[in-house]
């Protein structure tokens, strides 16, 4: 097995449909070394975010082969709380509401709950705010969102800025944003380009889904991974965005088929 | 008077156990009891809650001699429950007694001594249904609190303790009579706790003057072998305000009845609660709002926590009386299901006479939401700390709707101490 930073071979996953399972995943191959940063694009309902909610641990799919490691450690075996303290982030597509739990609260929680995990002391209340003050500053995040419910009422954009407010508090080492792009606008793009960015390091990788070069622009990525009908089906470097954007994903579809 | 079997379970347990004094309203109820016994489940009122637990079971008088040490640590726990603490002016009863030592009432107020030859006032049925029927014919002591015109008395912690033997069964009735009038005010936090095997069947009859405000939180924390069995008559005059929260924690089958009656156009009243249940608990919330003027209005929001194998009940019907035009009238009634084997019966009832009103209802149940779970998980909380998150989540907007600051604290401690205890 390899002892690369991110390893996935072979993945494949399903869905119970009811009766029928649906096959999703079929064979995933992936390696991101530590310190890189790598672009996943492809058709809709290829499987882009299954992939990143499988590597999160989310219940509802079953894998059914392959293996995916995260610093030598076997993703696959560990709870979706043990995935985060190990240093996975996933930003997720559709950012889940929650009604009755306060942003500024949800978030000390969790960073003090991974902090826990990795051996570190808890923060409290005061270094708590200072900290999350100065990422918001950043994200040109409004205080008052701290203060609201978990997302409810938030706008498209705003749910994305509270996704990257969560990642830059939680400091992980691999980051899975999956299409973070959508519903920004360019400034708000550059913003959260920027989060991300800022985190590039030789200890942190991060696998960047979206559907336009415009993110890659900003984000550039070390290399650009095709992905349809569960697999990745072509990968090459950043020029690869240019070309999909151009020519679409036909080529490469007709010549896996 | 022995010739007719009731339909229901026999209360001679609490019929024939001598201390029945005579005054016409217990009388009637003593008949009343006599006449229909104990409700089993599936009398309309008692559709889902059946007394059972009650039949052939020796109730006796409590005992007045009990262990003060005891008395001391329940109280304890109390002021450690509400966050209320030996500051705060008290009521205190043990086993359905005042316990003068103990209490310290609020300045300005009126207190009586209980009179068991008093009639029940206008608008309380003694014979109504059977939790007053029962309270009526056994009260020997109760609260006689009277906050005067335009006086704020502050928040009273009204305490019950319940001491009994594990297999020597009492009961105990209390009846609490407040009355706020015009322009008073008073936020009461009312904490029952208790060891053993007892049945608290408390009585409140609540007026509310115009202007006045009372705000009345009820912790029931019973023993774990309790039952308890309370019921509340409030009448609220013109632009008065009852605000009630009903937080059902403790004993193995209670149910808490309000009958409240909007008379006089203006009137507002508040029935909230909350049922926190595991194990094999009962918790039943039954209301009966009247709207019997115009302009009223009326807020309903009970939540359910069932977890294990526990049952939870909410019958509520508001009724609109012809001339309560303009009545605006909420209620919703949510269920969150922790188990597969947990249970929620709800029996919503609208029954609209007048033709100008706003009136509204709804209900849920469900379960904690796999997508919210995934997503605390995803950010590093743990499993049981992310469910703890959203069942506090989804008690935050009922505790909420508690006016009083000192009162939604202590529901909140209450709520936490609850989570520790059963769930963590
Ligand atoms: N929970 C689910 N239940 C049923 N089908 C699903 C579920 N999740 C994903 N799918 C299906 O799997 C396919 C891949 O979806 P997805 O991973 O969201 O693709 P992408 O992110 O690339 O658009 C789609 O056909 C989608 O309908
Ligand atoms: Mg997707």
């Amino acid at each position: 097995m390899s002892k690369q930073f991110v390893s996935i071979n072979g993945l494949c996953a399903r869905i119970d449909d009811g009766e029928a399972h649906k096959e999703i995943l079929r064979g995933v191959d992936l390696e991101i070394p530590a310190g890189e940063v790598h672009a996943i694009m492809g058709p809709n309902g290829s499987g882009k975010s299954t992939l990143s909610y499988v590597l999160a641990g989310r219940e509802d799919y079953e894998v059914t082969g392959g293996t995916a490691t995260f610093k030598g450690q076997d993703l696959l075996a560990l709870e979706p709380e043990e995935r985060a303290a190990l240093g996975l982030f996933l930003a997720f597509q559709t950012p889940v509401e929650l009604p009755g739990v306060n942003n500024a609260n949800f978030l000390r929680t969790a960073v003090n709950a991974v902090r826990r995990a990795r051996g570190m002391d808890e923060l409290d209340a005061v270094a708590f705010l200072k900290a999350v003050r100065k990422e918001t500053k950043h994200l040109s995040m409004s205080d008052e969102m701290l203060k609201r419910n978990v997302n409810v009422g938030f706008s498209g954009g705003e749910k994305k800025r509270n996704e990257v407010l969560q990642m830059r508090m939680l400091q992980p080492s691999f980051a899975i944003l999956d299409e973070t792009d959508s519903g920004l606008d360019i400034d708000a793009l550059r913003i959260v380009a920027e989060g991300v960015n800022s985190l590039r390091s030789p200890d942190f990788s991060a696998l960047v889904i979206t559907h336009h070069q415009r993110l890659l622009d900003y984000i550039v990525p070390d290399r650009i991974h095709v992905m349809a009908k569960g697999r990745i089906i072509h990968s090459g470097g950043p020029e690869l965005a240019r070309q999909l954007e151009a020519q679409g994903y036909a080529q490469f579809l007709s010549e896996a088929a | 008077m022995n010739a007719i079997a009731p339909v229901g379970i026999s209360p001679s347990a609490f019929l024939d156990r001598g201390d029945v004094k005579g005054n016409a309203a217990r009388l009637r109820a003593a008949d009343y009891l006599r006449t229909v016994g104990l409700p089993r489940a599936g009398v309309e009122a008692w559709k889902y809650t059946s007394l059972r637990a009650l039949a052939d079971v020796p109730f006796a008088a409590a005992r007045r001699d009990v262990d003060a040490g005891a008395v001391d640590t329940l109280l304890a726990e109390v002021e450690t429950i509400s966050g209320l603490g030996a500051g705060a002016s008290r009521a205190v009863f043990v086993n359905g007694r005042f316990d003068a030592g103990r209490s310290r009432l609020p300045q300005g107020v009126r207190v009586a001594a209980f009179d068991p030859a008093a009639e029940m006032r206008d608008g309380i049925d003694p014979a109504g249904d059977v939790t007053t029927a029962l309270n009526t014919v056994l009260a020997d002591d109760g609260l006689a609190l009277v906050v005067p015109a335009g006086v704020d008395a502050g928040c009273l912690l009204l305490v019950s303790i319940g001491l009994a033997g594990e297999d020597a069964p009492v009961s105990f009735h209390p009846q609490h009579r407040i009355v706020v009038e015009e322009g008073g005010r008073l936020a009461v936090l009312d904490a029952a706790v208790g060891r053993g095997y007892y049945l608290h069947n408390p009585l409140y009859d609540i007026t509310v003057q115009e202007g006045g405000y009372l705000s009345h939180a009820r912790i029931q924390a019973e023993g774990k072998k309790a039952l308890h069995l309370a019921v509340s008559h409030a009448r609220v005059a013109s632009r008065g305000v009852y605000d009630s929260f009903t937080l059902t924690l403790g004993a193995s089958l209670s149910r808490h009845e309000v009958h409240a009656g909007l008379n006089a156009a203006g009137a507002s009243v508040h029935v909230n609660g909350a049922q926190l249940l595991a194990g094999h608990q009962h918790g039943d919330l039954t209301s009966v709002i009247t709207h019997g003027a115009p302009d009223c209005i009326s807020r309903q929001t009970v939540k359910n926590v069932l977890a294990d194998h526990a049952r939870g009940v909410f019958q509520g019907k508001i009724h609109v009386e012809r001339i309560a035009q303009k009545t605006d009238g909420y209620q919703m009634n949510q269920a969150l299901l922790l188990s597969d084997t947990a249970e929620i019966d709800a029996k919503p009832e609208l029954e609209i006479y007048a033709d100008d009103v706003k009136c509204s209802h709804g209900a849920t149940v469900g379960a904690l939401d796999d997508d919210q779970l995934f997503y605390l998980r995803s950010r590093g909380i743990p499993g049981e700390a992310a469910r703890s998150i959203l069942i506090r989540a989804f008690l935050h907007d009922v505790v909420d709707q508690i006016d009083d600051a000192r009162l939604k604290d202590s529901l909140n401690l209450a709520v936490e101490a609850w989570w520790k205890r059963e769930v963590a």
